[in-house]
Order: structure tokens, then C-alpha cells, then sequence
């Protein structure tokens, strides 16, 4: 019976597409040319499309086997794994989950960039997992950690992940080969060029930790910008500062000065009444979600969006367009004669709405989606006037709805501020749902007008913004309102019982 | 063409004797099988039996210069019906399949030649697609050998073995006048490991020369009085003479000392497993030297009672290690000792899992535990395990497979999806394939599936009631060669099913690995290809077929498929829904535009992309899409809190974005781009004087924008 281990086991965790066999076919070469017996195998089945795939394979020194061939297993033993490389963060986790991180053997190297599961993102609000968690298990739970944004690497380096993978074995000296010997077997394969570049970053990668950023106040640079930067200094306490800020610069930019300092003194007027517990909450978050809904999205700020020469740039960076490439940009819009009488002046506007002859007559011609190539030039100029509307913005029907609906909603937190500071802050919060275009917008602020309507229903129960809190959740949950809806039915059961 | 090309790999099936092959397992059968002079050979893909099908293509010259016939059969039936060619005359064949599921489709044929019995040797290769990473229902393949009386060959899962038992499988099937089965597990079918090779023989009888030279014998057909000749013979002549084949040549392997108090009886396929759990226990080493007496076995069916007798005697217990349920064999160990009057105690499923894939760790606890109860002291017992972290698990997101980024089938589902918006819910009938991924999330469509091809013929009992909503039942084009025209199609129009069935023809065989099929387009040297889908449905008699020749044009589709569900005329409907696999696609076209690309040519490629400044983070768009291209990623405005989408890299320009963004009302935040490379001297006119124009006017809106700014 042996006793020193002679063997050296590798998992390799990858999503179906990623090239995990590829880097395993490398290892296998690699430690083939250094006469080891080499036995790779994997279960891809319907796991190659884009889904979680194993590799496994075992190293034996010695390829004069053919005479005494060493027993190797199939199948990965949770603890006896040497080596795991994960292509993705959460793989990392998924290997981990799975036992095969022991911190007694194993080196764990892993891309820390995200591929974003379809739970993840169809989320409708916020769905992610926390890859900080899953960065401490593995720094808490590995023999050794080596992690960086692998696929980062690969973009710039033009090479497929692996390439920077099998440069971060190289690196970690987990395998008894010289970085020369692992460089030659990339070197003797296809897209050798690039992948010798990713390669070497791989080698270079060393772990990222990422910093989070420090927001940068902004710098005002107008007259009206100091003005207002004044303003906020004077009116509101510090800790609000940061947001308030974005909102005023976010609402000169959408609208005028003169529409930033309505902001300000809305967001005032419940600074006035702020008991927040912690440091101006209420405040803070009010300026946030204010400053996002008094620049709702309509047709007149998508056209300026679009037509922007920052826009133009950032696309062309976006599609990788290379210098001496001709790029044009199609958009896909399809305003509804809703959208387009909201764009009215508010009597026309609601006059054509309100009337179903007039409706039905126009309807037509709103029925087909549009493909608008903005950098054509008359497609390009319509917009820009559409853009130019901004002047006459406070006339329009949807500007009217929208003021409505803000002073409304402004009004029932300044009174739930009073004696419940805690219920304000979660009715703030529930502008989070109201947002999008077309029919998003109507299922967001279908959802957030039943919420308010609940509200009001209880007005004073203690855990009022538990309550909202929860109901604003579940909103978020499906999009045709059915657990927002069974919360709501909780509710009205749970009075039901407390007063029979 | 299929997915994955062999061209390079196949030159191995060249090697001569004494040279080292080094490749995969499933290469290696391959080999085995031109060293074993196959006169004939089939199959149909699927994992893991998809590569030796499609070596079996990359390889033809080869096979043709040794004179061998392939097939790329058009089900599992029918390959399994070629072994016919076996019953009268001394020639080789081998069939392969993915099983059990192929098996269950060739079941018929398999019955009647086993019944008949063999002259040449026949050969069935099946990829056991059970536990991790298998796709289908978990069943034993076992159960077929044994009721159809075919042996079963379970190797150690090396190369060297694994090609062992394809000869010896051959010498035993002639020998017994029997089909034989080998048995592949998953990892075993993708095992990458060495072997010596031999040369590559030419078979003695080609299928040519015995088509000419035709040989009847009555007593081989299945019809009375001779299929009761064939269960006798079965049982007096074939049983007696594979088992005495397989003791005389060894097939099944010992390990470990001669005596001791107890043993381990193993299927071959597990024996890599079973020696690992041992050697971590401190009982075993890295060859393969055990501590304990084991008895491995490569042929699972028939045992040979002489050699278990033998292992059994003296031992106080026996460990059968047989994975999968019901547990036949040790069944029949039990009625071999009781029968032979010995007291060995045979441990199985009472200590090991009833269910499940026994991997190292599952063993290394079993064998530990049985050691245990017999009061044996294991040098390293297993640590236990302590319990998943629950914080990581509640982390760490299901990562199922779903449809590949710019697949031709997502926009169907997408259609249906808004389309049930207006009609309700739908009953959807599933079949086998890619499509099958509609249910899971995003789409959530889908009720059942019940086999390859049956997606039609599982919608054919919902029959609706006056006005009422009609089924759906989808298909691939896969499925519907395999058995869904006949089946499916055909069963629908006899019995004036009021269904809407949708083939989906990409082109493909898409799931099992790219492979050609009858109504491909490409143009194929060795098979008949671009047989349309549409004429056979409108030939086995059905009158309202519609083909649509874009699936990326959601409201086509959409329009198309309500049509199909609220038309007045009644009877079967079916709509053919074609575009390219994008995988396949993509692997044919990538480097002809990188060439002309580089050849200077005007080439002009798409992509598409999000504005994160209209984008609120609703992501309606991945719900209705779920492409793996079009992902989040944070919001870059410091005032909103949930991620906006976003197009990576991988994006091949498929248009599903833009099409479901209008289709479905979103909003305005998709672009597409196009991007020209080698523009023309035109194209560089007009963008320049329309950048001179636009940048102009941006230059102004933005000096005014800068004004009013912060």
C-alpha cells in the first residue's frame, strides 16, 4: 500500500459553453508531455446548454502504465480533491456546496465575475446573490484562494476563459509543471495568438479585491448649479447631501433650475417633519426616490436620451466597434396614442383620450411598433424636436398626472412622518415600483396605488411598516400581482380575527 | 455537420497493433469495434452515445476503405432492426443508443432478434444515462437483457477493458448465438485514457457479399411453431453456452487476497469507485491491491453460479455493490446460495441506497458501514460530513440548461407567452429536445413530455369541447423523424384530433449534438437531406399546415399560432416553424465572415444592446427571453437600486430583444447596431456626412445642455 498520495485530483466547474473542456483537454496534454498518466472525464448531457457542467480528472506520475495501470476514479470524492477551478463565482460556491473545497488540500482557483442565473434576473426588482458571501466561504474554507475577474481578463486578452484559467494554474503552482511547459501546450493549439495573451494575464491575475467605489460629490458648474449646491448646503442636513445633490443635478438636466428647486422644496417640506431614528433616513431616501419620479420617463426624455452624442460614443464602445467600422444605430420604440396624447397639452390630450370615436380613429396608427434609426438624419431630427418639447413639458397631460400623483403620495408621508417616521420611510420606498414604460409602468403603479389603498385602510397599527414593507416585496415578486395579492388577503383575514 | 468534429481524432482509428491510443472512451469502442472486423454498424445519437455517432460519420472514408457499412438509423428501432443481418449470415454488426429510452424504442426488434437468435456476432452499445448529468428517467437497462434474454456487459470503466469487452462481447454473442449488450456509463462513455491498439481488420463477410449470396432459415423467424423452438434452445442451448464462455475466457475479474472473512461482489463499471472509497479507507491502494477479497463483475448477465459459489464460500458476508433499482442481481445471489446451500450472508440495498448514482463517497459510507456490522476495524473511517452551509446554499443559484444564446426556439415561447396573455393558459404537450427547456423559468410552458416524438400523440386525449381552448403539443424536428409524423401527425389526422402541434425544424437533430436529420439543408455527401417537413405532414393527410420561415418574428408567430387556436375548421393543425440552429449556425458562419472580414469584403454583422439610462430594472425582457447574452448588471445611476439589463459580449445579433421589446410594449431601451466592417466607399460618404450633420447638432444640444446643467 503506498503512503505518500501520488495522485493529484482536479474538478473543473463550468457553465456549458465556457470552454471547461477545452481547459481540461489542455491539462491533459500538459501532463501527458510530462509523462504522467492523465484520465479526464465529465457528465456534459444537457448540461452543455449553459448549464453547470463537472469536469474530473486525475494526474498519475508515470506514463509507463500500460503494463500497471494505476485505478483511477470517475467521479470526484468530496475531501480528496487537490485542485477545483471554477469559471464563475457562484460555481466556486457550487463546488463548495458540493464538499469538494477541503481546507486541508485544495486550491481553489476561480473567476470572481458573475454569469447571472435566469432566477437572478428576471427578478423584477433586485434578485442577485451576494458574491461577498460567497468570496468569504471560499477565503474561509479553501486551502488557498486564488481569485480575480478571469473573464475580464479574457475580454481584454480577445481569448476564451480558459486560456486565462490555465494561465492562473500556471500561476499558482498547484501542478508540478513549469509555467514554460504549460505556455507551449496553448502554443501548439488553435487561436494560439490570443490565447497565449490570455494566458499571460492569467499569470498576472493576481487577487482582485474590490474596493468599493467613494461616491464623488458633484461639482457644480453653472451659476444655477452653485445656486442650488447653496441650497441643499443650507436647507438640509448633511447626511442627505449626497442624494439630494443627484437629484437636483439629475432634475436641471431632465427639466430646468427652476424644477430642481420645486424638488428641493418638496424634499424640504419632509425634512421639516424627518424624526428618522437613524440619521435622516426618511430625508435621505426621499430625495432619492422624489428626484427618480419627478423624472419619470416620457417620450420627451427618451428622444433627448437617445439622440446624444455622449450616447453615440458610449454605443460604439458598447458593440466593440472597431476604428474604420461604419456603425449605425436602430432603436425599437412603440409609443401608444396613450403615450403620444400624454405628450399633449393636457386639454387636447385628455380630449382625445376621453373621447372613444377620436380614440378609436387614431389607435391605428399607434398599433405598430417602430424600428427608428437614429443616425439617420431625419429620424434624428424628429427626435431632436420631440427633445425640444422639453420647453413646453409643464403643459403636457403627463406631467399634470404625474404632479398629481407626486403631491398626492408626498402628502400621505408627510402625515404618516408625523407620528410614525418608520411607515413614511417604507412609503417612500414603495416608488421603487413604479417605474418602466407602457404596460410595466401601469402593473408598477397598479401594485403601488393598492399599497397605499392598504395603508390607508390601516392606518396606526403598530407594524404598519412591516407591513408595507412586506406588501412592497411581494409586489416585486410575479408580475401578474398574485403574492401581493395573497399578502393583501393575509391582512384583511388577520383583522378579520383580531376584531370579530 | 454535427456540433462537435472528430476529423482530427478519428486518425486514430488508424493506429496499428502495439501503438498507443490516447483519446475517448468513446473513440476507443470505435476502435475496438474495426479491430474486431464489424462487418456493419448503427445507431442513433444521444448522450452520451452522441460522439460515437458522430465518429462513426467523421470516420466513413475509413470505413469504407475497410469495408463497412453505417448507418445513421432513423431511430433506435431501427437500428436495432439491422442486427437482422446477423441471424443468417457470419457477419458483425454493432448498434448504439442512449438508453434506457432507446432501448424502450427498439425493444421490439431487440425481442425478436433475441428470439431468433444470432449467427455473426451482434453487438449493442448502450450509453446508460443514469445519475448525475443524465436527462431522462432513472431506470436499469438491465431489466431488458433479462426478459429478452440478451447478455449484459458491465466493464471496469478503463479504455484497456472497455475494449476487451467489445472483442470478447463479439466472441461471446457467436458463441451463444446471442445478442450482447454493453453496458456504458456516462463518465466511462467520456473517459479521455490510453490503450494499446491492434491492427484494424476488414470483415471476413461484407453486407454486400452476403446480399448477394442470400441464406433462409425458417427456424430463425419468430412465428410459430419455431418461437417456441427459440425458448428452449434459450434455455438449453444459448444460457449453458454463454456461461461456460464466459468462466472458460475469464470475463469476470478477482482482486484482493484469495480468502478472507469477507468480500465485495461489484458490476465492472463501479470497480473505479468501489477502489477509491476502499483506498481512502485505508484498505486498498492506488492499483487497484485490496485488502479484501473482490470479485468484479464485466458481465452482469447471466452470473456464473460456479464462480459466486466459489467467492461466496467460507466468507461470513458478501457486499453486492449493484446500482440502480429493482435489485436483480442480488436477488439472484440470494437464490444462488440458498440453492447451493451455503450461509454467506449477501448484503446489498440494506446498507447501500435503494436509489441513486453510487458514487465514491456513497460507497466509501456503504462498504464502511457493512465493515463495521461485521465487526471489522476500518484503518480511516470517513469523517463525517458536516452539514451544508446554509448561508452559501441559500446563495449558490439552480443552474439548470436552457435554450443557447440567439436560439431559433426562444421566440416561439415568447409568442406563446403573449399570446396567453390575451387566451389564457395554454395545456402544452412537450416532447423530447432543446424546446423542452420552455418548462423552466423564464417561459414556464409545458405540462408533460412522454418520449421522443410523442409530443403530438400526448396531446391527441384533449379533445375540446365546443369552442373550447385547444391543446398545443410541440416537437422537434428530431422527434418528429424519429416516430412524431407516424405517431404523432398521423395519429392525429385518423382520429381528427383538434389539436395545434408546432414542429420546430431548425435544421437538426439540435439537443443530441448537431446532428443531420431528413428535412436538414445542408447538403450532406453521404444522406438524403432537404426533405421537407411540410409535404410529409400534408402526405399523411393533414390540410391546414402552415410553414414560417422566420421564428424571430415574434408577431408573425404570435399571430400565426392564434390563428392555429381559433380557427373554425377543425382536425389537426400544424405549423412548421423553421430557422437555423444558432449553435450550428453559429460554428458554420463565424468563420466564413472572420475570412471575409479579412479578406477585405464589406461584411456587415449586428449586435444589440441596452441604454442603462431609459432602463428602470423591470426586466420584463429577460422574462420574456431568458438568453443567456442578455443579463444585469448594476445600475450606474446612483439613484436607482435594482440592476439594469444588459447585453455581454456573446450576443450574435439574433433580434429576439428588439422583436419582444415592441412585440410586447416594453420600452424603448434596446438598440440594434450594425456594424460594417470594410465599408464601402458609399457607405463612408453617407457616414460622414451624416456625422458632420448630427455631430453638428449635438455639438449645439449639448453646449446647451452644459448651460442648464448642474
Amino acid at each position: 500500500m503506498s503512503k505518500s498520495r501520488q495522485r493529484i485530483a482536479i474538478a473543473i466547474l463550468a457553465l456549458g459553453g465556457q470552454g471547461g473542456g477545452v481547459l481540461s483537454d489542455w491539462i491533459v496534454t500538459l501532463a501527458t508531455r510530462k509523462r504522467w498518466f492523465a484520465q479526464s472525464t465529465s457528465v456534459p448531457g444537457v448540461a452543455q446548454r449553459t448549464g453547470t457542467t463537472i469536469y474530473y480528472l486525475e494526474l498519475f506520475p508515470g506514463l509507463e502504465i500500460e503494463h500497471r495501470p494505476p485505478v483511477l476514479a470517475l467521479s470526484p470524492v468530496p475531501g480528496d480533491v487537490d485542485l477545483v477551478i471554477a469559471s464563475e463565482l457562484m460555481e466556486a460556491g457550487r463546488a463548495m456546496l458540493r464538499g469538494l473545497v477541503s481546507g486541508e488540500r485544495t486550491t481553489l482557483i476561480a473567476s470572481t465575475h458573475r454569469i447571472y442565473s435566469v432566477s437572478e434576473k428576471s427578478a423584477i426588482g433586485d434578485g442577485r446573490s451576494s458574491g461577498d458571501k460567497v468570496l468569504a466561504a471560499a477565503q474561509s474554507r479553501a486551502r488557498r484562494f486564488l481569485g480575480f475577474d478571469m473573464q475580464e481578463a479574457a475580454d481584454h486578452a480577445g481569448c476564451i476563459i480558459s486560456a486565462v484559467m490555465f494561465g492562473a494554474l500556471a500561476q499558482s503552482k498547484a501542478l508540478p509543471f513549469s509555467t514554460g511547459d504549460f505556455e507551449a501546450v496553448i502554443q501548439a493549439g488553435p487561436a494560439a495568438d490570443s490565447n497565449v495573451r490570455g494566458f499571460h494575464a492569467g499569470l498576472k491575475g493576481v487577487r482582485a479585491i474590490e474596493t468599493p467605489s467613494v461616491p464623488i460629490a458633484p461639482v457644480p458648474t453653472t451659476n444655477a448649479g452653485r445656486r442650488l449646491l447653496a441650497r441643499v448646503c443650507s436647507e438640509l442636513p448633511g447626511p442627505t447631501h449626497y442624494f439630494a445633490l443627484e437629484g437636483v443635478r439629475r432634475l436641471m438636466d431632465y427639466q430646468d433650475a427652476a424644477y430642481a428647486d420645486l424638488y428641493l422644496d418638496r424634499v424640504r417640506s419632509i425634512a421639516a417633519i424627518d424624526r428618522s431614528a437613524e440619521g435622516w433616513a426618511l430625508t435621505s431616501e426621499t430625495a432619492r426616490h422624489l428626484a427618480l419620479w419627478m423624472s419619470y420617463e416620457d417620450t420627451i426624455r427618451v428622444a433627448d436620451l437617445k439622440t446624444r452624442g455622449a450616447r453615440y460614443t458610449r454605443v460604439k464602445s458598447e458593440v466593440l466597434a472597431k476604428p474604420g467600422q461604419v456603425v449605425t444605430v436602430t432603436e425599437f420604440m412603440h409609443p401608444r396614442l396613450q403615450e403620444f396624447c400624454e405628450t399633449l397639452p393636457a386639454r387636447w390630450g385628455s380630449a382625445i383620450l376621453s373621447s372613444p370615436r377620436l380614440s378609436a380613429w387614431l389607435e391605428p396608427m399607434f398599433r405598430k411598433g417602430r424600428d427608428v434609426t437614429t443616425t439617420n438624419l431625419g429620424w434624428f431630427l424628429t427626435l431632436r424636436v420631440l427633445a425640444s418639447l422639453r420647453h413646453w413639458r409643464r403643459k403636457t397631460l403627463r406631467f399634470k398626472i404625474e404632479n398629481a400623483r407626486i403631491a398626492d403620495w408626498l402628502e400621505i408621508v408627510e402625515r404618516a412622518g408625523r407620528d410614525n417616521p418608520a411607515a413614511a420611510l417604507a412609503l417612500i420606498k414603495c416608488q421603487r415600483l413604479v417605474k418602466g414604460y407602457g404596460d410595466t409602468f401601469a402593473r408598477g403603479l397598479r401594485n403601488f396605488t393598492r399599497i397605499m389603498v392598504v395603508y390607508n385602510d390601516l392606518r396606526g397599527g403598530a407594524d404598519v411598516a412591516a407591513v408595507i414593507d412586506r406588501l412592497r416585496e411581494a409586489a416585486l415578486r410575479d408580475e401578474e400581482g398574485i403574492s401581493l395579492g395573497s399578502e393583501i388577503a393575509n391582512l384583511a383575514d388577520h383583522k378579520v380575527q383580531q376584531h370579530p | 455537420m454535427a456540433e462537435r468534429s472528430f476529423k482530427t481524432e478519428v486518425e486514430a482509428l488508424r493506429l496499428g497493433a502495439d501503438q498507443v491510443f490516447d483519446g475517448e472512451g468513446i473513440l476507443a469502442v470505435t476502435k475496438a469495434l474495426l479491430q474486431s472486423g464489424v462487418a456493419y454498424v448503427g445507431g442513433y445519437q444521444g448522450s452520451p452515445i452522441s460522439h460515437l455517432m458522430d465518429v462513426f460519420n467523421d470516420a466513413s472514408g475509413l470505413l469504407k476503405e475497410l469495408g463497412v457499412h453505417f448507418e445513421s438509423s432513423a431511430s433506435e428501432a431501427s437500428a436495432a432492426a439491422m442486427l437482422a443481418a446477423s441471424v443468417n449470415y457470419p457477419l458483425r454488426g454493432a448498434v448504439a443508443w442512449k438508453s434506457v429510452v432507446g432501448t424502450n424504442v427498439a425493444s421490439d426488434a431487440l425481442s425478436n432478434v433475441a428470439s431468433g437468435g444470432v449467427t455473426g456476432g451482434a453487438l449493442v452499445i448502450v450509453g446508460e444515462d443514469y445519475g448525475e448529468g443524465s436527462s431522462i428517467m432513472q431506470e436499469r437497462t438491465h431489466a431488458f437483457a433479462m426478459k429478452s434474454q440478451m447478455w449484459l456487459l458491465d466493464p471496469r470503466p478503463n479504455l484497456t477493458s472497455i475494449v476487451d469487452a467489445v472483442e470478447k462481447g463479439f466472441e461471446l454473442s457467436e458463441i451463444s448465438n446471442t445478442p450482447v449488450m454493453l453496458e456504458l456509463r456516462v463518465r466511462a462513455c467520456h473517459v479521455h485514457g490510453r490503450f494499446i491498439a491492434k491492427n484494424n481488420v476488414p470483415p471476413p463477410m461484407t453486407v454486400a457479399h452476403a446480399a448477394q449470396n442470400p441464406v433462409r432459415d425458417i427456424d430463425r423467424i419468430v412465428l410459430p411453431p419455431a418461437s417456441f423452438l427459440h425458448e428452449v434452445e434459450k434455455i438449453e442451448k444459448r444460457w449453458p453456452a454463454a456461461v461456460k464462455f464466459v468462466r472458460d475466457a475469464r470475463l469476470n475479474e478477482r482482486f484482493g487476497p484469495e480468502q478472507g472473512e469477507f468480500g465485495i461482489i461489484v458490476q465492472g463499471g463501479l470497480f473505479n469507485a468501489l477502489n477509491r472509497a476502499l483506498e481512502l479507507s485505508g484498505l486498498s491502494d492506488d492499483f487497484g491491491n485490496s485488502n479484501i477479497p473482490i470479485y468484479v463483475m464485466n458481465v452482469t448477465y447471466p452470473l456464473v453460479p460456479e464462480e459466486i459459489i466459489d467467492f461466496c464460500r467460507n466468507k461470513r458476508a458478501v457486499l453486492v455493490i449493484e446500482e440502480g433499482q429493482p435489485e436483480f442481481i442480488e436477488h439472484e445471489l440470494n437464490t444462488i446460495a440458498r440453492k447451493a446451500d451455503i450461509q454467506t450472508r449477501i448484503v446489498g440495498k440494506e446498507i447501500l441506497p435503494r436509489a441513486g448514482e453510487y458514487t465514491g463517497e456513497v460507497l466509501r459510507t456503504g462498504v464502511t458501514r457493512f465493515l463495521v456490522q461485521q465487526g471489522f476495524v476500518v484503518p480511516k473511517p470517513p469523517a463525517s460530513v458536516p452539514p451544508p452551509d446554509k448561508v452559501l446554499a441559500a446563495e449558490v443559484p439552480q443552474r439548470p440548461p436552457g435554450l443557447c444564446t440567439g436560439c431559433p426556439e426562444r421566440p416561439i415561447f415568447t409568442a406563446m407567452k403573449l399570446l396567453q396573455r390575451e387566451l389564457g393558459e395554454f395545456h402544452v404537450s412537450g416532447d423530447i429536445g432543446c424546446h423542452l427547456f420552455s418548462i423552466l423559468p423564464p417561459f414556464n410552458l409545458g405540462n408533460t413530455t412522454m418520449g421522443y416524438g410523442l409530443g403530438a400523440a400526448g396531446a391527441s386525449a384533449f379533445r375540446p369541447g365546443k369552442g373550447g381552448r385547444r391543446a398545443i403539443a410541440v416537437m422537434g424536428d428530431g422527434g418528429f423523424w424519429h416516430n412524431g409524423l407516424m405517431s404523432g401527425i398521423g395519429n392525429a389526422v385518423f382520429n381528427q384530433d383538434d389539436t395545434v402541434t408546432i414542429v420546430v425544424d431548425n435544421g437538426y437533430s439540435a439537443a443530441t449534438g448537431g446532428q443531420d436529420i431528413l428535412s436538414s439543408l445542408a447538403s450532406n455527401p453521404l444522406r438524403s437531406t432537404r426533405n421537407p417537413i411540410e409535404r410529409a405532414v400534408r402526405g399523411v393527410g393533414v390540410n391546414w399546415v402552415k410553414t414560417l420561415t422566420r421564428t424571430y418574428d415574434i408577431p408573425k408567430m404570435r399571430d400565426e399560432l392564434r390563428r392555429a387556436l381559433t380557427s373554425p375548421v377543425s382536425g389537426p393543425k400544424v405549423i412548421v416553424a423553421q430557422s437555423e440552429c444558432m449553435l450550428n449556425k453559429q460554428r458554420r458562419v463565424r468563420p466564413l465572415l472572420a475570412n471575409a472580414v479579412k479578406a477585405g469584403k464589406r461584411v456587415v454583422q449586428e449586435r444589440f444592446g441596452v441604454d442603462a439610462d431609459t432602463c428602470t430594472g423591470d426586466h420584463s425582457c429577460i422574462r420574456l427571453s431568458g438568453c443567456p447574452s442578455l443579463t444585469v448588471k448594476a445600475n450606474p445611476d446612483s439613484l436607482r437600486q435594482d440592476p439594469v439589463a444588459h447585453v455581454d459580449d456573446t450576443c450574435v445579433g439574433c433580434g429576439v430583444c428588439g422583436e419582444v421589446s415592441q412585440a410586447a410594449v416594453l420600452c424603448p431601451s434596446f438598440y440594434r447596431a450594425k456594424i460594417i466592417s470594410n465599408p464601402s466607399r458609399w457607405d463612408r460618404f453617407v457616414n460622414r456626412a451624416r456625422a458632420a450633420v448630427i455631430g453638428w447638432l449635438q455639438m449645439r444640444a449639448s453646449h446647451a445642455l452644459a448651460r442648464r446643467s448642474f
